[in-house]
């Protein structure tokens, strides 16, 4: 029980807000591409240093009373909203709402550049975005053969700290579920719209957490009218 | 409020010589006097509070005034043993409460927590 008193009595403090935001549509590539590799990237470790250096310039929250806030406001939803499914749907609206603020700051203050395509722009979420605002970067697998939709993984969630579900809860309701409207919202203001939606989570008895990303359509600049 | 929040058999062996709910009428009488000592006292361990024929009833107060009560019989009245198992006691009680799902006074329905105090029970 060691490492539970560590944690209770000087918490690892964590990043104040939370969203991963995605950066401009393709451009033209500027770098030369490795040798003989069209589809060559930058090293994995590239993003990971950034999310680091983002994640240094953080305003830093204490993560006890993050995951202790959150863990209040899922179950005052829960006691407002008695059905499971519409609990899942307004956390994932709340989210959509967090999101669509937090892409501006993470331009801001990531200084991650343009991504290539939609690939790159997961990686930069999962690596960077996801470091800067929860404190924990994310793996991206299980890609599909377009390129179109991936899974974020992650071990451990520090909104979920100290959480256990109760048995009628366990496999219905989506703990983390503000994280995938984030990503929603986030995307959506880069014109990308996306389903996001949680696969596995640890909450239920998984080995890790899963958020399923699926781009659905890369949405056209729409200019009104101008009178 | 005196509701208890938790309890469980400690007890490996399977029989038990005395009428069933003993334990429950014994730990409800050292309540009192419990209550009597946890103001005399700054330490969270109050040891031993209470005998009744052969059982012994030991007590732990936490800050939040929930108190932690083991009736054991005297031949395993070891206090080391007693006090490390009453620290990871209030780990597991700490752990269990900070969960949002648990309201202060409500009955701990986790069986995670239920299996780890049987197992770190000796």
């Amino acid at each position: 029980l060691k490492p539970f008193w560590v944690k209770f009595c000087g918490p690892a403090l964590r990043a104040s807000s939370r969203a991963p935001p995605r950066a401009a549509p393709p451009r033209p590539l500027a770098r030369v591409p490795g040798p003989g590799d069209a589809m060559a990237r930058a090293g994995p470790d590239r993003y990971g240093k950034l999310g680091d250096q983002a994640f240094g310039k953080m305003e830093k929250v204490n993560s006890d009373l993050l995951a202790l806030t959150y863990g209040s406001l899922v179950t005052q939803l829960l006691r407002d909203v008695e059905d499971v499914d519409a609990v899942n749907a307004q956390l994932e609206k709340m989210g959509y709402n967090i999101g669509l603020r937090v892409v501006d700051e993470f331009l801001a203050k990531s200084g991650a550049g343009p991504c290539q395509d939609f690939r790159d722009t997961c990686e930069v979420l999962a690596k960077v975005g996801l470091r800067m605002f929860l404190g924990v970067a994310a793996d991206v697998v299980m890609w599909n053969r377009e390129l179109t939709a991936c899974s974020l993984v992650f071990p451990d969630n520090p909104l979920a700290d100290y959480v256990e579900l109760p048995q009628h809860l366990s496999n219905r309701l989506w703990y983390s579920n503000l994280l995938c409207g984030v990503v929603r919202g986030a995307l959506e203001q880069l014109q990308l719209r996306v389903e996001c939606s949680f696969q596995k989570d640890t909450l239920n008895g998984d080995e890790h957490n899963m958020i399923r990303v699926e781009l659905k359509e890369v949405m056209r600049e729409d200019y009104g009218e101008d009178d | 409020n005196d509701c208890p929040v938790y309890e469980a058999d400690l007890s490996g062996q399977g029989v038990r010589d005395d009428s069933p709910h003993l334990d429950e009428f014994v730990l409800n009488a050292a309540l009192d006097i419990v209550d009597d000592i946890v103001w005399t006292t700054t330490a969270m361990h109050l040891r031993h509070v209470d005998k009744f024929n052969e059982f012994n009833v030991s007590a732990y107060c936490t800050a939040g005034h929930t108190r932690f009560m083991l009736v054991h019989k005297t031949r395993h009245d070891n206090a080391q043993a007693i006090r490390s198992f009453f620290n990871e006691l209030h780990d597991l009680y700490i752990k269990a409460v900070m969960s949002p799902f648990c309201t202060p006074d409500a009955r701990i329905e986790s069986p995670a927590f239920d299996q780890r105090v049987k197992a770190s029970a000796k």
